[in-house]
């Protein structure tokens, strides 16, 4: 196997938004490498639909305080308060910062930026519902990915496109470098750095129904997760209540944003009796679990009693065509129905990782529950848990979160950068990956021990088991799932030999973190007897302050997780019960 | 149901030409083709390479010529193309392998044309004002994804490589269009050239190319008109 070495002061690995934003940061001031296992343009920031929040008030009266509280509020109270600070009073800059580089945002009549409402988001600590989300029209994450790739394009950012992260390599505690695997030629790349951001996005493919691109694997947590580097908040998985019926392609909160209703098989407004003061636009841990028990009671709607409709024919065309153009292009494309004319049929989708690297305000990777820091190695986005999102993210806080954390990753990158020495990473350090990619490959071809049987039934027992609704019984028994699965993955077997885009090899690599993202999340939802924002333990059907006001920390114990634990950092906001 | 499937397969460690195989999939009217090539992958093949990554049409990863047309393999249904399915690389750039073709030239013509806004001004600290109609004006060309299908179904393409193709001027179009911009000058300097947009041939092959629905062919003669008027 060929081995190609290279040298950076920094490299970061994931070319989403989070990345992107971090490398316009670092590329200034260092020799710094972007490595993406797709095409920039490909990252799943593409798919991002809504907006972006900010409390610029160009609709109306705002206040960044307002959207700090709605972001603690709609966290179910678990969002470190003074992270979300930050996350809401920098959300102006960076939507301004973000136009001034070309990004085409919607406007008003009055030249400014256009806003829109969006779910959880209120005027005045919950009196009605914000104008608080910038957008272009519904592909808001589009034009954000493809302005942050311009940006990049224009300032000559090296990139490594389709370059498969394969490990991090630390010695004593710093960092010397990561370990790729180049899909065109099936070579090895070795990048001999100091410092190293992971944006490398979620892990929605945990699920079988999910939103995420097939990419989605949680390729950097995973990398960490099996150093050593513990894993946050895993429990705190979010479903999207719009997926499309069975595909989980998701259809934008923007929808009831624009006056989109929900509806059970009688046509009835089911949120009137779930959230009566903002409706449709209650956060989604809350609707989806809406939905979900619609369906449970049998107002589910068609056949199998199993999806619900979300409404738009009220809106008329000319909303619908300016305003929601892309998602209903997709419910014409998919389900060959005229949203303008017919209700479309829904139901939640694996949407959202609001778990994962813990990092603190700097996105500096934090390598236990104390908060202790590990140098050169940083975290930004979906990827990351500083904690803004809490146990449930509000709708456009993620494409807020990759941009403001993005560049705190970039920027505490030259920090570091400049304070410390280029170390040297021995020409040896792949030779126990090359090893194992070789093994995969000598090894012969069986059906049982396929990459994409295994992750199927990873899949379907985790929607079964560790979706919306969760007990310890059901979680107890994909614990035991996931013990065998782990034992069949580790006769993983690949049917593809060759050197050249062996994208079979990569979906083996990836489905050893779609495992460790499972257990992670399993055993911490097994661990966490309350139920708090988006995760919901029907044998523990209350919020409990008292014992589970605190972060958990997952580290890889066996093919399990022991579990430690952090106290929320709270701030001006008291708990209090959430309703809407 | 089963459907036939006949793909334009290339190991560039074994082969010296493309071939095609066959393969009967089971599959539902309302799969997508990339479900079928899965299916392949997954569970009967897994050397069958091709890019894919969202599944829904909005990455750009997964074009192709299907039945004779270019495609995103996840935006097209079975019951859309019939049976049997025929499916092959996007044309005019190298195959790799299967159905993965060499995106840098497709990627270094994008560059070339300035995909950046260019504008020298101190904007303030608040957003530049423009009016909705001003941002109607490039609305079309903000949604192109990158994904090649344009340029790889252009005849001129296809003979002539150094052409920068629809998807590049697409993207100068998205800039040259937007009142920001002041990087115009420079753009269609770049555009007259002999590779530039005066190669165009309105085969309207592009637009109908199109997973976007842009209105490509109009993009490319709203810049010809644009450099005659700035020249």
């Amino acid at each position: 196997m060929k081995i190609v070495k290279h040298s950076f002061d920094g490299v970061i690995v994931g070319a989403g938004g989070a990345g992107l934003r971090a490398a316009i940061e670092a590329a200034p001031h260092m020799k710094l490498a972007v490595i993406t296992k797709l095409y920039p343009t490909r990252s799943h920031t593409g798919a991002a639909q809504g907006g972006m929040s900010a409390a610029l008030a160009n609709v109306e009266e705002d206040n960044w305080n307002w959207h700090a509280f709605d972001t603690v509020k709609g966290s179910d109270y678990l969002a470190d308060q003074p992270a979300v600070d930050i996350l809401c009073k920098e959300a102006i800059d960076a939507v301004i910062e973000l136009e001034h580089w070309g990004l085409p945002f919607s406007r008003l009549d009055n030249g400014k930026i256009a806003q829109r409402r969006f779910g959880g988001h209120t005027v005045k600590e919950g009196e009605s519902p914000a104008f608080r989300a910038c957008y272009a029209a519904d592909r808001t994450g589009h034009m954000i990915l493809q302005t942050l790739y311009q940006k990049c394009v224009s300032m000559g950012v090296t990139f490594f496109d389709e370059f498969q992260v394969l490990d991090i390599k630390i010695e004593d505690g710093i960092c010397q470098g990561v370990i790729a695997y180049e899909l065109a030629t099936g070579d090895i790349h070795i990048f001999e750095t100091r410092a190293v951001t992971f944006a490398t996005g979620g892990f929605g493919k945990i699920f079988k129904v999910s939103s995420n691109a097939h990419s989605l694997t949680g390729d950097g947590p995973g990398i960490l997760y099996q150093k050593g580097i513990p894993l946050e908040d895993m429990e705190f998985y979010q479903f999207h209540p719009t997926g499309i019926y069975r595909l989980g392609i998701l259809l934008s909160e923007a929808a009831r944003g624009e006056g989109g209703i929900l509806r059970n098989k009688d046509g009835e407004r089911f949120m009137e009796r779930y959230a009566p003061s903002i409706k449709d636009l209650a956060p989604r841990d809350m609707v989806s679990r809406a939905i979900a028990t619609e369906i449970s009671e049998g107002n589910g709607a068609g056949p199998d009693s199993d999806y619900v409709y979300l409404d738009l024919t009220h809106l008329g065309a000319e909303t619908i065509k300016k305003k929601l153009p892309d998602i209903t292009d997709f419910v014409r494309t998919y389900v060959k129905i005229e949203p303008i004319e017919e209700p479309i049929p829904v139901q939640p989708t694996a949407h959202y990782a609001m778990g994962g690297i813990p990092t603190d305000v700097y996105s500096r990777v934090l390598s236990d529950e104390k908060g202790t820091v590990l140098p050169g190695v940083y975290a930004a986005g979906e990827a990351a848990c500083v904690s803004v999102h809490g146990a449930n993210r509000l709708g456009t806080n993620s494409l807020l979160d990759i941009v403001v954390f993005g560049k705190r990753a970039g920027q505490s990158m030259v920090d570091y950068v400049t304070q410390t020495k280029p170390n040297s990473i021995s020409d040896s350090a792949s030779d126990d990956l090359s090893k194992k990619i070789q093994n995969l490959i000598d090894k012969e071809h069986t059906n049982e021990f396929s990459v994409a049987n295994i992750r199927k039934d990873l899949q379907e027992s985790m929607e079964e088991n560790a979706k919306i609704f969760r007990t310890k019984e059901t979680l107890e028994k994909q614990t035991e799932i996931l013990e065998e699965l782990r034992d069949r993955y580790e006769n993983v077997t690949i049917f593809d030999k060759s050197k050249v885009h062996n994208s079979e090899l990569v979906e083996a690599i990836e489905l050893d973190y779609l495992l460790d993202m499972s257990e992670a999340t399993v055993a911490s939802a097994l661990a966490r007897n309350e139920s708090r924002g988006a995760h919901s333990r029907q044998d523990f059907p209350d919020r409990d302050d008292t014992n589970f006001m605190k972060h958990s920390f997952a580290f890889k114990k066996d093919n399990t997780a022991n579990l430690k634990y952090k106290d929320v950092e709270l701030g001006k906001y008291e708990p209090m019960e959430r309703k809407y | 149901m089963d459907i036939n499937l006949k793909i334009l397969r290339y190991d560039p460690e074994s082969d010296r030409k493309g071939h095609w195989e066959n393969y009967i999939v089971d599959a539902e009217p309302e799969e997508r083709i990339l479900d079928l090539l899965h299916k392949i992958k997954w569970f009967e093949d897994g050397s069958l390479s091709f890019r894919r990554s969202c599944a829904h049409g909005v990455c750009g990863s997964d074009a192709m010529v299907i039945n004779g047309e270019n495609m995103l393999a996840c935006q097209v249904l079975v019951k859309e193309v019939g049976n049997p399915i025929k499916i092959e690389p996007i044309r005019g750039l190298p195959v790799v392998k299967d159905l993965i073709v060499d995106m840098e030239p497709f990627f270094d013509s994008y560059k070339k044309v300035m995909p950046y806004l260019i504008n020298e001004k101190e904007p303030g600290d608040r957003e530049r004002l423009q009016s909705p109609e001003d941002r109607d004006k490039f609305e079309d060309t903000t949604k192109c994804i990158l994904c090649a299908a344009c340029t790889t179904s252009c005849p001129v393409f296809w003979t002539a490589e150094t052409y920068v193709g629809p998807a590049a001027i697409v993207n100068a179009h998205r800039f040259v269009f937007d009142s920001r911009d002041e990087g115009t000058k420079q753009r269609l300097e770049i555009l007259k050239d002999v590779n530039g947009a005066f190669r165009c041939r309105t085969a309207f092959n592009c637009t109908s190319a199109c997973p976007r629905g842009i209105q490509v062919t109009k993009a490319i003669e709203d810049i010809k008109r644009e450099t005659l008027l700035n020249s």
